[in-house]
């Protein structure tokens, strides 16, 4: 008979993710499903407001991710205003959502989700936290981390006013110029911010494709699922954050659209489940056809890797190189193994950190003109931005003064909710047997949700890498084990 | 001598508080040497068990972030409140309900419609599911928590004695919190660990800010090129400087205001204001006039009012579920049951 576990009483998971696994009698899993139990209800408390506060209101939904959210905001409003930001504005906004991909990239690989491997796929829950993963990787490179966040910070600190909750995204423009002194000083920190993201490259090459085991699993067929990917590029297929099209592409590589504005509601839907609070998007034509992955399937993932498969390739050189390093290694685009995207994450680091430089050489940045006053009656508008997550939309709908009457709000961990229930459900299959539990299997499991970096405080409210978590494992309707992570 | 104790909990929150406290940069690996990180829910693991089994007053500081909703969030509250010596609610949304207390404006069903239902464009369940408590699938039982819609703020519920304001909190203000409550300094309960100036009076635009203005109608910031140097509310634009406390930069210009934007009045009232929403419509009906009208009575006011897009939503950003026409709302509600 089994025995019950229980750590802690079930009833308490308020902002935790839940990942209930179900054995069967002969103890392998039978199935597993990923919980969000909060839901915050932004789409219906936006009704009334006027539409150029939103991208001060919707950051709220993620302190870890404010940036992505006033952007997606501040581009909804250009669009419910038909209006265009000026050269110099767009300019801007592209420095200061390329800084925020920068140092939420560092964050997650450093602090957060990369402790995996910076520390080790089996270290105790314990040293996963900034102080662990300084005493690993040594006081000079955790100060270095440190460091080039806070320079990067303090830029949009500067531009938007805040770093958490930013304030300098206007329809039609952006707040503040940026003065030529402060071209320069910027230009100088972002060289250095090159450096420093090519140096983390080189900090993950090292501990990880060095060495055999980590290979194995990053490659192997544990954490790998054969799915659609959705992000951003631009007019050459190449990736872009902050604008362009959204690429969809089959498990084969094949484009199967490429949409943009309005046009998301032809492409995607959305599935609900009575046992979570957080939605299930799938892509409409093929159709939702449950937790199952392949072509039939309708899951799509985003965030960094698939952005790097939806994409021919980087815009700037170094990120380019390694860009194609990568896919050599994994030896087929698009690549399916979910630890990659944790090496696409540092990938599109480096892109971020190149991007800013070139902008920051444009002299032109400094001219004054950055605002576009809106001329035209408000009505209707979509706003699309990659998240350091993935593809985030906001679409909302105005009266004629521009107050909110609709807001729909899809964002990036979302996106990936199917994807995560069944990485983890495989996981969870090919790692417990025989009704074999450790803890180290059990955050080996874990390890395949914490390669999405989910973020749920877009759902719920944790810092994404760290998420709390509750595992339930059950045998005959009993809880066998409970391993919470708080 | 045994480092102090302290622990960071998150109620309902963004996540913005915990990152916070992270761009203390540099200086958080200097602070995380003086104290002993008892729990960290994002950052480290704990077990609520441990906290449980603490004696009282064990934790010497204890920051909550983020507004209470639910039943497990008011128990934790509880929890902490027993096992801490000091406890600090930090950033608005602990303080005064913050962003997310603008859902006090609505109700479960609506939210679950806008979310779930037929008003959601991109959702396709025609049967209307909705998430349930309690679902039977096929290989047992899934529960989730219950929803509420009610946002309070952290004293609302349990004693707090100092409140550290904004959304989110300066490093700054953090830091001097800390280090000023490690020095054994034990300011008067209740004081909020921030500068007691309203932001007007530390702002770089105070001079020219107006006694006295004469406007047609008042602007919002989507309609005109602002300038970086003038006043706002001169500029006819709504801005809460006048009743908001400063600190959210060191000794300056706000956050906001630093960016040519308006302050939307993220750290709260400065000490005299008993109601944001109240107090602003007053501090603005003072100093605005309307054209070719000398004397403001209470006619004037609304008709300036009338002009302001989304009162409710701009002047209670903030604290709508700490004000009083929250309290209104619910005395309605009562009265409606
Ligand atoms: S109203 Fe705003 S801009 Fe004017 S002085 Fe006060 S804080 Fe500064
Ligand atoms: S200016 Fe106002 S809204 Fe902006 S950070 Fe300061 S207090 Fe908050």
């Amino acid at each position: 008979m089994s025995k019950k576990i229980s750590i802690d009483p079930i009833t308490r998971l308020e902002g935790h993710g839940k990942i209930e696994i179900f054995l069967d009698d002969d103890g392998g899993v039978e199935n597993a499903y990923l919980q969000v139990p909060e839901l915050k209800g932004f789409e219906q408390f936006s009704i009334d407001r006027p539409v150029e506060e939103m991208p001060r209101i919707t950051p709220r939904i993620c302190g870890v991710c404010p940036m992505a959210h006033h952007m997606a905001s501040t581009k909804a409003a250009d669009a419910v205003y038909n209006v265009k930001p000026t050269e110099t504005a767009e300019k801007i906004r592209r420095l200061v959502y390329n800084a925020y991909i920068l140092e939420d990239h560092l964050l997650h690989f450093f602090f957060l989700g990369g402790p995996d491997f910076v520390v080790t796929p089996s270290a105790p829950p314990g040293e996963r936290n900034i102080l662990g993963v300084v005493a690993k990787v040594g006081k000079e490179i955790g100060l270095e981390v440190i460091k080039t966040r806070r320079q990067i910070r303090e830029i949009v600190t500067h531009l938007f006013g805040r770093i958490i909750h930013p304030v300098g995204g206007l329809p039609g423009g952006v707040s503040k110029p940026l003065t030529e002194e402060k071209r320069q000083e910027f230009l100088q920190k972002c060289k250095d911010a090159v450096g420093f993201a090519m140096e983390a490259i080189n900090i993950f090459n090292k501990i990880v494709l060095d060495n055999d085991e980590y290979v194995k699993l990053v490659t192997g067929d544990i954490y790998k699922h054969n799915t659609y990917y959705m992000g951003l590029v631009d007019d050459k297929n190449r990736v872009n954050f902050y604008d362009g099209k959204v690429r969809v592409v089959d498990p084969e590589g094949n484009e199967i659209t490429k949409f943009s504005g309005l046009d998301y509601l032809d492409v995607v839907s959305e599935h609900v489940e009575p046992w979570s609070y957080m939605k299930f998007p799938y892509l409409k034509d093929i159709g939702w056809k449950g937790f199952t992955d392949g072509k039939e399937s309708g899951v799509m993932r985003v965030a960094p890797l698939a952005r790097l498969n939806v994409s021919d390739s980087m815009p700037t050189d170094k990120a380019q190189q390694e860009f194609e390093r990568m896919y050599d290694v994994l030896g087929k685009k698009p690549a399916h193994n979910t630890l990659a995207f944790h090496w696409a994450r540092l990938i599109e680091a480096l892109y971020a950190a190149e991007k800013m430089v070139e902008l920051l050489e444009d002299e032109t940045i400094t001219s004054d003109d950055i605002r576009n006053i809106p001329t035209d009656t408000p009505e209707e508008g979509v706003g699309i931005v990659e998240a350091a997550r993935g593809t985030l939309i906001h679409h909302y709908q105005t009266d004629k003064k521009g107050i909110i009457t609709a807001a729909n709000l899809l964002v990036a961990t979302v996106f990936n909710s199917a994807a995560m229930s069944l990485s983890i459900e495989k996981a969870a299959k090919k790692l417990i047997t025989k009704g074999k539990l450790d803890d180290g299997l059990l955050n080996m499991v874990e390890m395949a949700f914490r390669a999405y970096d989910p973020c749920l405080a877009c759902a719920t409210h944790s810092l994404p890498g760290n998420t709390p978590l509750i595992i339930n494992i059950h045998q005959n309707k009993d809880i066998i084990k409970t391993i919470r992570r708080d | 001598m045994a480092k102090p104790k302290v622990g960071f909990y998150w109620c309902a929150s963004c996540g913005g508080c915990e990152e916070a406290i992270v761009d203390l940069h540099e200086d958080l690996l200097v602070v995380a040497e003086k104290i002993d990180i008892v729990f960290w829910p994002c950052a480290m693991d704990f077990k609520y068990q441990d906290v449980r089994d603490m004696s009282e007053n064990e934790i010497d500081i204890t920051f909550i972030n983020g507004a209470i909703r639910t039943e497990e969030q008011e128990e934790m509250a509880n929890l902490l409140r027993e096992k801490s010596k000091i406890l600090i609610s930090f950033g608005a949304c602990s303080q005064i309900g913050g962003i997310p207390g603008l859902a006090n404006f609505h109700d479960r069903d609506s939210i679950f419609q806008s979310s779930y239902g037929s008003t959601c464009p991109s959702v396709d369940n025609p049967d209307f599911i909705v998430p349930q408590t309690k679902t039977d699938v096929p290989e047992g039982e899934l529960t989730l928590p219950a929803f509420h819609n009610t946002v309070k703020s952290t004293d609302q519920v349990v004693e707090v004695d100092y409140y550290l304001p904004g959304c989110s909190p300066a490093p700054y203000l953090t830091l001097n919190a800390i280090n000023t409550l490690l020095a054994g300094k034990r300011p008067e309960k209740g004081t909020v660990l921030a500068p007691v100036k309203a932001l007007c009076d530390t702002c770089d635009r105070k001079d020219s800010k107006p006694d006295k203005i004469m406007l047609k109608d008042i602007k919002r910031v989507s309609e005109v090129e602002l300038d970086p140097e003038e006043c706002l509310l001169a500029q006819g634009i709504i801005c809460m400087g006048p009743i908001t406390r400063s600190g959210c930069t060191q000794g300056g210009e706000g956050r906001c205001i630093k960016a040519n934007m308006p302050c939307r009045g993220c750290y709260g009232p400065i000490p005299e204001v008993q109601d944001v929403g109240a107090s602003m419509i007053s501090a603005i009906a003072s100093i605005i006039g309307i054209e070719g009208e000398e004397n403001m009575s209470d006619e004037h006011v609304e008709k300036i009012m009338d002009t302001v897009v989304d009162p409710a939503g701009t002047f209670y950003r903030f604290s709508l579920a700490t004000s009083y026409l929250r309290r209104k709302l619910n005395d309605y509600a009562k009265d409606n049951n």
